[in-house]
């Protein structure tokens, strides 16, 4: 059965995805639920819980609210926590108890508004979906929110799309994507994730290209591409030779007078020459950068397995997407490469004779091996990879 | 000091002005980072040679499988994700009937006894659990399989927590009775071997039998074979009565207090319960005497801060310490648990004592505030007094009676003596527990 797994873990779920795109931005974010999505979340799918904190909250539903349909507390509760804590700006999702009530997200978000003066949108997660779908949802309500027409910045200004903590080790990632961005000439505009302010945010549209790092930014990305006119660009700078290939691309999109000259999937890889001996399994914009950061550094051919929501354009014809334990588990027996680079937690489904590179995806095994991820942006990808 | 913001809810109240009962408005909720306490994974695991089988949505499954891998345990869970297609098209039973004999079946090993977990979205939509238990035992009768719950919107009828420590013993069923035998019951820690409870059960001759210490399924079945069953955590209570209603044995409460009279009362009713004499504890109280005294003189007046999740009596336990003269200047507790007595005596001797909230969003940001140093007992106390001096227990520790007075009491001085590595023993989950971070 493809909803089984008998050993192997799930990726964190959609609520996670929206309390981890929003975290930073210094906004009240609540879900919903009795009480497990944010102990959860806190424990398991966010790294900055213990040292930087963030209005997130959950409403703590009792089986009486729910069965009543008692939105009203909830308003207040919601009214209440705002005018002491005074955040930006309110969002609001939901586990599984309120898919089953039927719960009115867009109307709850506009009574809250109405009421405290402060942007508040409703995110529909029901906890069944993955943090992708909710990250891209917080994403894109962030930018339809606070991102307006503004003036260009000099040179080529750049966006950074879509990184969390889930995808991306916390330490160390921004700065590294800020100094590629550096070392390539660029100047960096905000980043639509984490380490970004709302103030940087709402100058997105002062940025030439959207650099687009996981799938969850790609929704902001396309409306930022359509109201904005911002081109983008997919990928991740990992290794010396993509990071390369992907600054030729902002040049590329950032020269562009026709929204649609560039393709916005700029790293859509039919040029590619896949290897069999080697398979990467993750999310898809961070594998497929890493199988073409292995094969310009190091002449390595690869395939990726996406076990996430994605878009067909971002994966090569030779690779696949796979959500099922006993899918992923099929495809490599049938495979047997001899090298799957992956999280340490995938060693449950590797088959005999079969090497176990590990990249620990938090999104993943949570903290498990969140102290062996490795920031591999920028830097020479031969020794991680010997 | 966040008494005198202006607060719309605020999340501290003083002692005396504190009501019976709750003593915050309900609100949205924070969770602080403090993880000692057991959840119903970690119990679940309590049961030898059994798999964990969860049938949830994705969010849900995720803190579970996390909780298993954090304390290498994945092989023995496996989940059944719930999309809202299954909800709604009427295979909600067979789809956790079929995916529970696929994982039994792909299994590596053959488990003595399932716990199947089903969750809030289970019980609204009305799934049938009862037909899913009969199905799976006539498929597999030589698997015991018990209905678990993983239910916290259900948690103000009867707390997950609670719950799952009356499950755990689901699969015993009734053995001809050893008289001279005992259980305790709902402990996620063995209790101290030197407390009096332990010991007058075995200088009296019984058997002492806790899950806590089954090491194969076989012993955890002869668990039904004690005449008397004994809980002393209020989440073990239901259990307790649950489990002597069904095996037909005798059921005691002994409410884990830290007022002498009330040890004396639990000491003779289980005296009594097994039919021997009660011992002289002047000898224990005097060691709890002792100890207090030199954690006093250790501590001198040092604020202390206790919170719910280190004992299941903090009333009780400030009382304590306030009439042995420790500066007690915090409680972190929402409501009022079963030591009302002490609340109420503890207002008439110090109604200066703040209680906190553990959950008030407005308490987000206290640990950054500037704090005196504190000595605290429990993580979540530790955490908002922001204090590397800090007791490091859950559920009074596995202590009891005199004896547990005089220990928690060295355990106090010792943290006054000496600072913990805060972040790491409280980003642990499950005190006690394996843990691979």
């Amino acid at each position: 059965m493809k909803n089984v797994s008998k050993i192997i873990p799930c990726y964190a779920a959609d609520t996670s995805g929206v309390c981890s795109a929003l975290y930073e931005f210094g906004g009240m974010t609540v879900v919903h639920d009795a009480s497990g999505c944010n102990s959860t979340y806190s424990t398991h799918d966010e790294p900055r819980w213990y040292d930087m904190r963030s209005n997130i909250y959950i409403s703590a539903l009792t089986e009486t609210d729910a069965i009543m349909g008692n939105d009203e507390k909830l308003i207040e509760d919601i009214v209440s926590a705002a005018k002491d804590q005074k955040p930006e700006f309110i969002a609001l999702c939901g586990s599984p108890m309120p898919m089953m009530t039927g719960f009115d997200y867009e109307a709850v978000a506009r009574d809250i508004q109405g009421r405290t003066g402060i942007p508040t949108f409703g995110l529909e997660t029901n906890g069944t979906h993955s943090y992708i779908d909710g990250a891209s949802m917080a994403f894109l309500a962030v930018t339809k929110e606070f991102v307006r027409q503004c003036p260009k910045a000099e040179g080529i200004g750049v966006n950074i799309i879509g990184a969390t903590p889930l995808d991306f080790p916390w330490h160390g990632t921004m700065d590294s994507m800020k100094q590629w961005l550096s070392d390539n000439g660029f100047s960096f505009i905000c980043s639509l994730g984490m380490g970004g302010t709302l103030d940087e945010i709402r100058r997105a549209a002062s940025a030439k290209v959207n650099l687009v790092v996981s799938f969850a930014g790609m929704a902001a990305a396309e409306y930022m591409l359509e109201n904005f006119g911002i081109n983008y660009v997919c990928g991740v700078p990992f290794g010396k030779g993509f990071g390369d290939v992907l600054a030729d691309y902002i040049r590329e999109a950032a020269a562009a007078t026709d929204a649609d000259c560039v393709s916005p999937y700029g790293m859509s890889i039919d040029d590619v020459e896949c290897g069999t001996d080697t398979v990467i399994i993750g999310e898809s914009i961070s594998a497929r950068s890493l199988a073409k950061a292995l094969e310009l550094d190091m002449g390595i051919g690869a395939r990726v397995v996406c076990p996430l929501p994605t878009d067909d354009m971002l994966l090569s014809e030779n690779d696949s997407e796979l959500y099922a334990e006993e899918d992923i588990k099929a495809y490599l027996e049938r495979e047997k490469p001899r090298t799957v680079i992956a999280d340490p937690l995938y060693r449950y489904v590797i088959p005999d004779g079969t090497r176990l590179t590990a990249l620990p995806h938090f999104a993943f095994s949570g903290r498990c091996f969140q102290r062996d991820m490795k920031d591999l942006i920028n830097i020479d990808i031969k020794e991680f990879f010997k | 000091m966040l008494r005198k913001q202006e607060f719309d809810r605020p999340p501290a109240i003083r002692l005396g002005d504190a009501p019976r009962g709750d003593f915050f408005a309900g609100g949205l909720e924070y969770n602080p980072p403090a993880r000692g306490v057991w959840n119903i994974v970690h119990t679940g695991m309590l049961v030898p040679e059994t798999h964990e089988i969860f049938a949830c949505a994705q969010g849900c499954l995720r803190g579970v499988i996390l909780t298993a891998a954090e304390m290498n345990a994945l092989d023995r869970m496996s989940w059944i994700s719930v999309s809202e297609q299954d909800m709604f098209d009427g295979t909600l039973e067979s789809d956790v009937v079929d995916g529970v004999s696929e994982i039994i079946e792909g299994l590596p090993y053959r488990p003595r006894a399932v716990l199947l977990y089903l969750s809030c979205i289970h019980l609204f939509a009305g799934c049938d659990f009862e037909v899913i238990i009969k199905e799976l035992s006539e498929k597999f009768p030589d698997i015991d399989f018990s209905d678990c719950y993983m239910t916290p919107t259900m948690r103000k009828t009867v707390s997950p927590d609670a719950k799952m420590r009356a499950q755990l013993y689901n699969a015993l069923r009734p053995l001809p009775v050893d008289e001279k035998s005992v259980n305790i019951i709902g402990n996620d820690r063995a209790t101290d071997e030197n407390s009096e409870l332990v010991r007058i059960i075995k200088d009296n001759g019984f058997t002492l039998r806790d899950i806590t210490a089954c090491k194969t399924y076989d012993e955890y079945l002869d668990m039904a074979k004690s005449a008397l069953n004994i809980a002393y955590l209020p989440t073990a209570a239901m259990g307790c009565s649950e489990l002597s209603e069904r095996l037909g044995t005798k059921a005691l409460y002994l409410p884990n207090s830290f007022d002498a009279e009330k040890i004396r009362a639990n000491i003779a009713a289980l005296c009594e319960a097994l039919g021997v004499e009660c011992p002289d504890l002047s000898a224990e109280e005097d060691s709890a005497e002792k100890a207090l005294k030199s954690a006093k003189s250790a501590v001198g007046d040092t604020p202390i801060a206790i919170d719910f999740t280190a004992v299941t009596q903090p009333f009780s336990l400030a009382k304590l310490l306030v009439e042995h003269g420790f500066n007690v200047r915090y409680l972190i507790c929402d409501s009022l648990g079963e030591d009302g007595d002490a609340f109420d005596a503890l207002k008439e001797i110090s109604s200066d004592i703040e209680i906190l909230s553990a959950v008030n969003v407005n308490m987000l940001h206290f640990p950054e505030e500037k704090h005196e140093r504190v000595i605290a007992v429990g993580q979540k106390a530790a955490h908002y007094l922001s204090t590397d001096y800090f007791v490091n227990i859950v559920q009074n520790g596995g202590y009891f009676g005199f004896t547990g007075i005089a220990a928690i009491a060295r355990l106090i001085e010792e943290a006054a003596l000496a600072p913990k590595d805060r972040r790491t023993l409280i980003s642990h989950k499950g005190i006690g527990c394996e843990s691979c971070i």
